[in-house]
């Protein structure tokens, strides 16, 4: 019995292991948001999920922003699923901006004001189950929002 | 209140789109002030928005969110009388929340 009961919980402890490991794999956002380039922000944000072009995401940012400390961005689409919506700047120091995890009570649609220090590209990712989708703008900055 | 988020929300065919402010320096840490100190980081990091207790949307946030920042978004099964509530956590534990009764 005692030997069950020990084999038991090793199993489980094991089990628990196999469980938290891919999650953590999967996810780290406290680090994707320190990561000072894209490709790592999104390796710690979406781990190895396959990540493809889409047009059916509808993203609205300016072409010109006048001024970098406030750029009005909206990410929406009518896919199923949708788990997640990150806004990532690839020229700002720490290019993921805003990552936002939506229940199935809410739409896959929200807006915000991020900051850009120069011109960059600005990348929108769309998270379903087992899928990422992205599209992304160029945005001209005529004054940068990270100086002083 | 300084920590007050405000919130508007509108109710067209059960959705509610609701706006909401929220008053923070949103301090990137990487900005001198005029005797050339760096200025600390300061800024929201978590970001979560419930209708009546249920949680709808979390946020994760980078320092490169503007200043005072701005969230907008849209609730699914909205009804007269739901209670938005919006509350945040910044980088160095500091809170605040706020909410609105959609009409």
């Amino acid at each position: 019995m005692a030997l069950n009961r020990r084999k038991w919980i090793t199993s489980m402890a094991t089990a628990g292991a196999a469980v938290l490991l891919p999650l953590r794999l999967l996810a780290d956002t406290a680090a994707a948001f320190k990561a000072a380039d894209a490709n790592t922000a999104l390796k710690q944000l979406f781990g190895d999920l396959p990540v493809e072009e889409s047009t059916a995401i509808e993203f609205k940012i300016p072409d010109i922003a006048e001024n970098g400390a406030v750029v009005p961005v909206t990410v929406s689409t009518d896919m199923p699923g949708v788990r997640n919506i990150s806004i990532v700047v690839d020229e700002n120091p720490n290019p993921l901006s805003a990552s936002f995890n939506i229940s199935p009570e809410a739409f896959a649609d929200v807006s915000t004001r991020v900051k850009m220090g120069n011109s960059s590209v600005v990348h929108a990712y769309v998270r379903t189950a087992d899928k990422v989708y992205t599209t992304s703008k160029e945005v001209k900055v005529t004054i940068g929002g990270c100086g002083g | 209140m300084a920590n007050d988020v405000k919130i508007r929300g509108k109710i067209t065919d059960g959705v509610a789109t609701v706006k909401s402010l929220m008053v923070h320096p949103m301090e990137t840490g990487t900005r001198r002030d005029a005797d050339g100190n760096l200025i600390p980081a300061h800024y929201i990091e978590k970001v979560a928005a419930y209708k009546n207790d249920q949680e709808v949307l979390t946020a994760d946030w980078g320092a490169s969110i503007s200043k005072n920042p701005f969230l907008s978004f849209r609730v699914k099964n909205a009804a007269p009388g739901d209670v938005i509530r919006i509350t945040w956590v910044d980088n160095t534990g500091a809170t605040g929340a706020g909410e609105a009764v959609l009409k």
